[in-house]
């Protein structure tokens, strides 16, 4: 597929890099030669230096073979003025990034209107992700699949839990329920769980269930999930925006601090019912004040990332509450990972992610469709949710009389609105949505799971 | 510096240079030469080696500007050194340092050789004749690119190689791939040159002939497989040889503009110049070698369409940095002489097969200078260099810059020394300083003949060892452009963290 990706920007970079080593051919615009020399050195692709606005430059970039064109600068009116001026020169489906809150609730009547093939808005997604999170605080990551029906829950084992020298299948025998272990992560490792494998302390676990199995299944080990009442905000940003919109009919009260009084004049505004607290998120004294140390949950999403992870490491400190830190840069992740800060978000993963499912999804196979696809642990396993076609090879058999590759774990069949956790017996039917979770990565096909 | 990457690399050349080996052995197996053997053990020990170097895997595949540089000057270092065995192993180059000459010459496509002019290239066995063309085909590409086109090296970073060893300021990519681009560029290198091969055919040569001549031209290399290079064929083989020396030498992105139908385009400021240069080159020789009555080989008088396509001929040849002859031009006037020099230095384009300055190169050099004078007149005045409508980044101009120094010095310094040989060369002292300048210009520029006892009758035997190695030095700084070179032998390089 040839892509064209305007803006070199944080965004674009990862895309530049998700999308071609997906097997795309990626050219990229931007208008600071910098930033393009920057995006060739981390991916194998074109860079053109223009303003991706002027046809020019969409002629120079090849947009008459372009099969898809993405416009995530800085400038949301930029971002819908580049794709109407590709939609007008090639024929190729545009994806815009609009990140200002003025347009959220336009998002669809300009995608319509407009001729869009989607909107992204990577600090909505992002509010999103953290919401879910805040309904589950056990869990450092979700990620809906099977449209909410079933979610791949990803927890740490704590220090004297039931779980440490279990094996996944002692587990099934002593708390049977209705989930499946898909993957274990040990320091830099990350396995495909089998049912000899063990769980150890500070194992990262991801399951599938659906959010009601999950529950029972958290209840049965004996994990305290005190639900989240009362969270403190740092940082007034979008996201805060945003979260405040999805979080304000919840029963969870927000205190939002930033040091910006016109931002706080507006959230106060907005939102009525959070108290916005105007001074240094970086004042202890402030902190211990508003009570710091009593919230159910604490999340730091200013702009900087050292901010972030030193508040959230003082707020690990003196509370045991639920942490959830946003950072930009992935580069030093390996670091950030040994902090142990519970749940570290990065909005520009999310939406590239997002974007590169799109992709995934558009390209048409012979057996089945890519509907879904999510990392469950970024560059080393992927969970990917299939619709199963008429003509698919896999139809038919049971599952334990299939071939499979190495490290390869079909975790959840949804059949009408049933949700079904696989056993050896089971089979798949046309129209099934399928789970698969494996260690190859960018999965076009069901058959390729297959040997 | 990442040493996993650079062995692994260094692995694939000998693979890679095992399976060029095939050519000749063909040569040997049709021919039914005792070489053969030669050959065969050349492959076992190349292809030994490079599988030893591809046992375990680096710990990293990163290739930074500094891995690039120093991979490819390795490289072609390790690709010469093992391509001169057949030489040495079938006799027909027993020494060592003449062996290396000889490869060096044909990976840089110089073209220069060591065989004694007395002894003739015809009495070689044809299967070494083949391996001399064979070098300048791989080498005019490049080796690396070469190999990219095959091998799903590490992506992005594979542009640093890409960029160390193709010719000229800048290198671009076609497409977003590296490896299709290298793909792209070797495609259009094989039909050229197969439609050389096939366009000679027509005109009566051998099939051997015509094989190894196209790799020679197509490479924009020099080697000949006649005792007197191209003079024995008739006019039409002679124009189609002049014909595809220039079209080796034009930069090849334009002939994939071209395919892609922007005809608008194709048309640089850089191809616009060097045809330019190229005509009026032709024009002067030819009216230069016309008026003063100079005779040719047989002993008349040149008439003007004779003068016309040997002038054509020995311009194109040497601008294009081959180094075919159909006529010694050392017989010609000295005005000819200055212009074929001149012409030595310019070089072909950037990003085709030829060598010398370039005239991209040279293009930046006279707008810069232009600026300057501009900026002496109005001291405030902003100007920026722009090439085809578009700014040239200050980082290229000043890589020019040091570039040309760079040049200069190697050029003199190599004079310098060689100039301590050529009392032991036959031509005396009248010609004692043509030849040692153009032969250090001949090997940099990666011509092949110069003037005087290098001339497109003489040879590079008579020197000795140590002369020899400093030609092998020039002719593979010339290939790279000299920085790689020199980076590979700078202890900067090689220090920790410096």
């Amino acid at each position: 597929m040839n892509v064209i990706i305007v803006g070199c920007g944080r965004v674009g970079q990862t895309l530049a890099e998700k999308l071609n080593s997906d097997g795309n051919e990626v050219t990229v615009i931007d208008m600071s030669t910098d930033k393009v020399n920057e995006t060739m050195e981390l991916a194998d692709v074109m860079g053109v230096v223009g303003n991706g606005a002027t046809h020019t430059t969409l002629r120079e970039a090849g947009i008459k073979s372009a099969d898809l064109f993405i416009a995530v600068t800085n400038s949301d009116e930029l971002n819908l003025l580049c794709c109407m001026i590709a939609k007008k020169e090639g024929d190729c489906k545009t994806i815009a990034r609009l990140k200002s809150p003025e347009y959220s609730d336009e998002m669809e009547y300009i995608r319509t209107e407009l001729g869009l093939a989607m909107v992204i808005n990577p600090e909505y997604a992002t509010a999103e992700e953290i919401a879910r999170v805040l309904r589950f605080p056990s869990a450092i990551k979700i990620e809906p699949f099977a449209k909410g029906k079933v979610e791949i829950i990803k927890f740490k084992i704590p220090e004297n839990s039931v779980l440490i020298g279990m094996s996944v299948k002692d587990l099934m025998i002593k708390h049977p329920s209705e989930v499946l272990v898909c993957t274990i992560e040990r320091g830099d490792e990350a396995y495909i769980a089998k049912g000899d494998s063990v769980f150890q302390e500070k194992d990262v676990v991801s399951i599938v269930a659906s959010p009601k199995n999950a529950n029972d299944f958290f209840r049965k080990i004996r994990r305290k999930d005190p639900s989240v009442h009362s969270a403190m905000i740092i940082g007034g940003g979008a996201i805060t925006h945003y979260l405040c919109e999805i979080l304000e009919k919840s029963s969870i009260s927000l205190k939002i601090i930033d040091r910006d009084e016109s931002v706080c004049m507006e959230l106060a505004e907005a939102f009525p019912k959070c108290s916005v607290i105007c001074g240094k998120p970086t004042d202890k004294e402030l902190l211990a004040e508003e009570g710091v140390a009593s919230a159910d949950a604490f999340l730091t999403l200013t702009n900087s990332d050292e901010e972030n992870i030193l508040l959230s490491l003082f707020a690990k400190e003196v509370n045991d509450g639920k942490l959830v830190t946003k950072i930009k840069r992935t580069d030093y992740d390996s670091v950030i990972k040994r902090l142990e800060l519970d749940t570290v978000i990065c909005p520009k993963n999310i939406t590239a992610d997002t974007i590169v499912r799109y992709v995934r999804s558009t390209k048409n196979t012979k057996g089945s469709n890519i509907e879904t696809m999510y990392n469950i642990i970024e560059d080393k396993v992927e969970a990917s949710e299939f619709i199963i076609k008429e003509n698919s090879e896999i139809i038919g058999t049971p599952l334990s009389q299939l071939r499979f590759k190495p490290d390869v774990l079909v975790a959840c069949i949804t059949r009408a609105d049933k949700v079904i956790i696989p056993r050896g017996n089971d089979v798949i039917m046309a129209g099934d949505a399928v789970v698969v979770v494996t260690k190859m990565l960018g999965l076009h096909d069901i058959v390729d799971v297959l040997r | 510096m990442n040493f996993g990457i650079i062995k692994r690399t260094v692995g694939w050349i000998l693979l890679f240079e095992a399976a060029f080996f095939l050519v000749p052995l063909i040569a040997a197996a049709i021919y039914w030469e005792a070489e053969f053997f030669a050959f065969l053990i050349c492959m076992g020990i190349c292809a030994a080696l490079g599988g030893l170097c591809l046992i375990g895997k680096p710990k990293s595949d990163k290739i930074y500007a500094k891995e690039g540089f120093v991979i490819t000057a390795l490289c072609w270092i390790v690709l010469s050194a093992f391509g001169a065995l057949p030489f040495v192993l079938a006799g027909t180059i027993p020494n060592y340092i003449d062996a290396l000459f000889e490869t060096v010459s044909g990976f840089t496509t110089t073209g220069a050789t060591v065989i004694d002019p007395e002894v003739g290239v015809e009495s070689l066995p044809k299967c070494i004749l083949m391996w001399r063309s064979f070098t300048h085909w791989v080498g005019g590409m490049g080796v690396l690119v070469f190999i990219m086109a095959f091998l799903p090296l590490s992506g992005a970073r594979n542009m640093h190689i890409m960029k160390a060893e193709s010719p000229g300021p800048t290198v671009g990519k076609l497409v977003p791939r590296v490896r299709k681009t290298a793909a792209i560029l070797y495609g259009i290198y094989g039909v050229l040159t197969l439609v050389q091969i096939i366009m000679l055919l027509c005109g009566g040569m051998s099939l051997f002939d015509a094989i190894n001549t196209a790799f020679a031209t197509a490479g924009t290399g020099g080697f000949s497989v006649k005792n007197d290079g191209l003079i024995g064929y008739n006019s039409y083989i002679q124009i189609v040889v002049t014909v595809f020396m220039l079209i080796f030498s034009i930069n090849f992105n334009s002939y994939y503009l071209l395919i892609r139908r922007k005809w608008k385009e194709v048309l640089t400021e850089e191809v616009k110049w060097f045809l330019i240069i190229v005509a009026s080159a032709i024009l002067a020789v030819t009216l230069n070698v016309f008026f003063t009555e100079t005779v040719n080989a047989v002993g008349d008088k040149m008439s003007f369409g004779e003068a016309l396509k040997h002038a054509a001929f020995s311009v194109a040849s040497v601008v294009s940095t081959t180094g075919f002859a159909t006529e010694d031009f050392n017989t010609w006037p000295v005005f000819s002489h200055i212009i074929l020099v001149g012409m030595m230095f310019i070089g072909a384009c950037a990003g085709s097969t030829g060598g010398g300055i370039k005239v991209s190169r040279l293009l930046l050099l006279g707008k810069s200078t232009s600026n300057e004078i501009g900026k002496m007149l109005h001291p405030k005045r902003v100007k920026r260099i722009t090439m085809d409508g578009r700014a040239v980044d200050d980082e290229v101009v000043r890589s020019v810059y040091g570039y040309m120094i760079a040049y200069v010095i190697i050029f003199v310094a190599s004079l310098a020394i060689i100039s301590l040989d050529l009392g032991n060369l036959t031509h005396g002292d009248s010609g004692a300083f043509a030849t040692g300048f153009t032969a250090v210009a001949a090997t940099f520029n990666n011509i092949g003949p110069g003037f005087g006892a290098v001339g497109p009758t003489g040879s590079f035997t008579d020197f000795s060892w140590w002369s020899k190695l400093v030609f092998i030095f020039d002719m593979l700084a010339g290939r790279l452009e000299i920085f790689p070179m020199l980076i590979l032998f700078a202890p900067m390089t090689w220090k920790k963290c410096a």
